[in-house]
């Protein structure tokens, strides 16, 4: 039932059809954007800056590297190319859902992809099919229900930090590298080449040792990930 | 709320839209060279592994010593709950209970 939406010719997706699909991706919204809204006041941002946040960058990950990267000093800077690098992927993420919305315009299309995420592509790409009507409203359900549950969940979880009165001593230090070693853990995971990603990682790490003898940790992280990145690549080609 | 976070919060959120929105606007198919897409498929993997060897090898841009490393510690477990559950919320939780203990015995 589920796999045949969209599928047969004419059928009109909804607004509220879009609304409903977001529906099982809530609990994650909900636990990481929390966790996002803990770190972010722990780290020193008020519940306003992470309401902000969420509203206007919109990205888990990356609402994590800036906390982070603001209470250890980095500059605006290093923190807006970390950013992009991090976020880059959304790139790959539009272009698969391209086609779907080709008919549309680019005011629509603008519109629809700032709000795409990891999770709503997730739910995208295995719900959309080229005959189905309406995508466009579906995609707005999906976006903005996505959006307001991600938004009150980091205000919830900042509003939480900010009575956290010393967060070291609940270990909550180290909440952020966790986090991170969930991310990388998932990521392995999702994608079924773990030979290469685990390679790659490995060099990442020695990537970081080596140039964060020369540079600020905030560089050591680009350029070790655009190097491991690199190797990756020449990697897959090699095969 | 100072000017400094502001510009940030500007620059982070275009420099996040415009790879969001850019494929989707210039139509459909825009045919980007395999090499850049391999390179694009190990971005998100090499920087969160860097960012995680930041955030658990050095403080204030300063390496910890590794005998001193109780991250190093409690990244054990933390892994283990993220490769068990594959939950973030499980993996994060383990992570602050594990620094939690280690404090208090060190």
């Amino acid at each position: 039932m589920n796999k045949a939406v969209g599928e047969k010719a004419g059928e009109k997706l909804t607004f509220w059809g879009g609304v409903r699909d977001c529906i099982p991706t809530l609990f994650g919204y909900w636990s990481i954007g929390f966790a996002a809204g803990v770190v972010g006041a722990t780290e020193g941002l008020s519940v306003l800056e992470v309401g902000l946040m969420s509203i206007f960058l919109y990205a888990g990950s990356a609402q994590f590297i800036v906390a982070a990267m603001l209470s250890s000093g980095s500059t605006i800077a290093s923190i807006i190319v970390t950013v992009f690098f991090v976020n880059l992927r959304h790139l790959l993420l539009s272009a698969a859902v391209a086609p779907y919305f080709c008919q549309y315009t680019a005011k629509k299309n603008f519109l629809l992809g700032a709000q795409l995420t990891d999770e709503t592509f997730g739910v995208a790409i295995s719900r959309l099919s080229l005959q189905a009507e309406g995508r466009d409203r579906w995609m707005l359900g999906l976006n903005i229900t996505a959006q307001v549950n991600w938004v009150v969940a980091t205000l919830v979880g900042a509003w939480f930090g900010l009575w956290l009165p010393d967060p070291e001593q609940f270990g909550l230090q180290f909440a952020l590298p966790a986090m991170f070693a969930g991310l990388v853990v998932q990521s392995l995971m999702q994608r079924k080449q773990l030979r290469t990603d685990l390679a790659v990682a490995g060099c990442t790490i020695v990537y970081f040792v080596l140039v964060f003898v020369w540079f600020p940790s905030h560089v050591a992280v680009i350029l070790a990930a655009i190097a491991a990145a690199i190797t990756g690549m020449v990697v897959e080609r090699r095969r | 709320m100072n000017s400094g976070f502001v510009w940030m919060l500007i620059g982070v959120s275009l420099v996040t839209l415009i790879p969001r929105v850019l494929p989707m606007v210039l139509f459909s198919r825009i045919n980007m060279p395999e090499w850049l897409l391999a390179f694009l498929r190990y971005v998100p993997i090499a920087v969160m592994t860097a960012l995680l060897a930041q955030a658990v090898l050095t403080e204030d841009e300063e390496w910890i010593p590794l005998q001193d490393n109780l991250n190093l510690l409690a990244l054990v477990p933390t892994l283990l709950a993220a490769v068990l559950t594959r939950s973030l919320l499980v993996t994060v939780l383990t992570g602050i209970g594990a620094m939690l203990i280690l404090e208090w015995l060190w």
